[in-house]
């Protein structure tokens, strides 16, 4: 049978032979009527030894959790190196480690940054479970900032820290100019959440300029946004950071009510102004001890004022994200599906047309036996769940506004040049600027 | 607004800054118990569903390697080995020799090997494959479906987003536990051989 099957198959796939050659296999389905294959496997005469299928195996599960000790030690090194040691060379070889461990040997995934969409999807949908390493790698950088400050940022971060190689002239950017980039991570982490709660992107991922450097593999327009950050990285010290890492943000809030932080003095500040310039991220608070003069009238209108504001920007924000919810829906697979199947049902005139070729995502519902219904339905549920996350995006980052417009008129009494906790990445590098000697060090020494 | 640095104000501060410092620890940490609730051991990795798949050809630059991490495998078990595979021959196919001209593959990566009359062996030679689908639709509309595109995770970058996922048409792509990483279909009881 088999052989007869054959020999009219060599004759070649001719339009007319095809014909018969459905009919052969229909007869044959019905003479190996158990075999739901169309040509049962041969049984060989010549003592022919099939072939194994070989089935590559990932990195292993343990060097995931290697990964999450090894991070737990640079985060526990690198800490003591800036709280302890006071060392810029210290950050520095932990910077050159992490760049080649987490960046370049592990090849960027999973990060800290990214993982943060790993467990907004985990708590927004419990059909996915998180690996408990992705959800290490979130929580462990946000505990030791909240205990010591941003020494995650300092050079565990493969991302921050290949910046850092490229800070050599950093310009001090205006205060305004700094306040308003400030607010993009905001948006960032906004729409990155959006997304991986509606399961739609991970945006932080797809648009991580470093990952393709760390890869040494990946799109032309990666690598070309990837050396934008680098060499803009000169004059701007790391950009991506300060202007427009989500995960920062998350840190800024956890670093500003931190236990401990680095301090630039080791002991006592004596206002020589030395260190004034050395922050390249400008994160060097200034004393201030005169209170600006104000009349109590003018305080207590811009006090109302901004009771009323703060409310009246969040309420915009949330409407303004109401009225763009559909917008942010259409990016989502099933709501596009669904926009370009609605749209051909109302223009039958584009698919009479004999030229037309339907989309690969029209053919492969088409094929899946799945019916509109049921789509529009899980469409509509999506854009159900944009609606209140878009809301809830645009009341936050009124929000966000609301608070920083207060920030700026909100007067801080401070004495000494300290590093401002959110802001500060904890390089180190203001510590060499400070002739103030550590007094125990200098016993040590001494004995 | 506030007013001068008085030791008051300053307890008073650090009274705020310890109770927000608390509630953020509380936060955190319930986050992560809450989330690990829900949570598995396993790592996880991308595989695509060759049941879904309708072999596009957008893994062949979707995929953020060069070339793409989704190879073609061979399930033998599911092959009928053909004289005329609807893998290997183009439909218009002038004679069925390994010329050049009669192959589908656009790299050449399926090798043609007679094994005894009427009966041809196909290997795929990894390195030169880029993952098109082309063989696989012409095994699964002509033959066994024994060609089926599958991530090979020597090669993933197991990357966080799988940018091949995000834009597949088909939406085949999911995240499966490390120790099950391959789908096949219409085999599922395939004794495989882990190559490391």
């Amino acid at each position: 049978m088999t052989k007869t099957t054959f020999s009219i198959f060599i004759n070649g796939f001719k339009p007319g032979k095809l014909v018969i050659f459905i009919f052969i296999i229909a007869i044959s389905f019905i003479s190996f009527d158990a075999e739901a294959q169309r040509f049962p496997k041969p049984e060989f005469e010549s003592g022919y030894e099939q072939i194994e299928t070989q089935i590559p195996v990932p990195r292993s599960n343990f060097m995931e959790y290697f990964d999450v000790f090894v991070l737990f030690i640079a985060l526990g090194i690198i800490t003591w190196i800036v709280l302890r040691k006071r060392s810029r060379t210290g950050v520095f070889w932990v910077s050159v480690f992490s760049v080649l461990y987490f960046g370049f040997f592990r090849e960027g995934c999973v990060c800290s940054v990214g993982s943060l969409q790993n467990v907004t999807l985990a708590l927004f949908n419990p059909g996915y479970k998180i690996p408990i390493t992705v959800l290490l790698f979130f929580i462990l950088p946000l505990l030791f900032t909240l205990l010591f400050g941003r020494t995650f940022c300092a050079g565990v971060c493969p991302l921050g820290a290949i910046q850092d190689f490229f800070v050599i002239k950093p310009l001090k950017l205006k205060n305004w100019v700094q306040k308003l980039l400030g607010l993009i991570p905001y948006f960032y982490l906004g729409l990155a959440v959006l997304y991986a709660a509606t399961n739609t992107d991970f945006i932080i991922c797809r648009y991580d300029p470093f990952v393709s450097i760390f890869r040494l593999n990946g799109e032309f327009s990666m690598f070309l946004l990837g050396g934008l950050f680098l060499s803009a990285s000169i004059v701007i010290a790391r950009p991506y950071c300060r202007f427009f890492c989500p995960y920062g943000v998350l840190l800024n809030w956890m670093s500003r009510i931190s236990l401990f932080h680095m301090t630039i003095t080791p002991t006592k500040c004596v206002q020589c102004k030395l260190c004034e310039g050395s922050c390249p991220f400008d994160a060097i608070d200034i004393p201030d001890t005169e209170k600006p003069k104000e009349s109590k009238q003018t305080t207590k209108r811009r006090f109302i004022a901004l009771v009323v504001l703060i409310p009246l920007i969040t309420l915009t924000g949330a409407w303004s994200g109401y009225l763009i919810h559909e917008k942010l829906a259409i990016v989502n697979s099933k709501v596009e599906l669904a926009i370009e199947l609605i749209y051909l049902d109302k223009h039958p005139e584009i698919t009479d047309d004999p030229s037309y070729t339907e989309s690969f995502e029209v053919e492969a519902f088409r094929t899946s036996g799945q019916s509109k219904e049921q789509l529009f339905e899980e469409a509509k549920l999506v854009i159900s769940k944009f609606r209140i996350g878009s809301i809830l995006f645009g009341g936050f980052i009124g929000l966000v506004f609301g608070i920083t417009l207060a920030g700026l008129s909100v007067y801080r009494y401070k004495n000494d040049y300290e590093p401002n906790k959110g802001e500060c990445l904890s390089c180190a590098r203001c510590m060499d600027y400070c002739p103030v000697d550590d007094e125990s060090k200098l016993i040590e020494k001494v004995k | 607004m506030k007013e001068e640095g008085t030791n008051n104000e300053i307890t008073r501060r650090k009274f705020l800054t310890n109770a927000l410092r608390a509630s953020a620890g509380i936060a955190v940490g319930g986050l992560a118990v809450y989330v690990a609730g829900n949570s598995n051991t396993k790592d996880l990795v991308w595989q695509l569903d060759p049941a879904k798949c309708i072999q596009c050809g957008q893994c062949v630059t979707n995929c953020v390697v060069t070339p793409s991490a989704v190879k073609c495998v061979h399930v033998f078990d599911m092959c009928g080995y053909c004289d005329l595979c609807g893998g290997y021959f183009r439909a218009d196919a002038k004679e069925l020799t390994t010329a050049a001209e009669n192959q589908l593959c656009p790299t050449g990566a399926i090798e043609r090997k007679f094994v005894e009359d009427p009966f041809f062996e196909y290997t795929i030679t990894e390195d030169l494959c880029i993952g098109c689908g082309k063989c696989v639709a012409g095994c699964g509309a002509f033959g066994n479906g024994s060609l089926q595109l599958q991530v090979r995770h020597d090669l993933c970058k197991n990357c966080n987003q799988c940018n091949i996922a995000l834009t597949c048409p088909a939406d085949a792509f999911e995240r499966v536990p490390v120790d099950s990483v391959s789908i096949f279909k219409g085999f599922s009881d395939i004794e495989f051989v882990n190559k490391s």
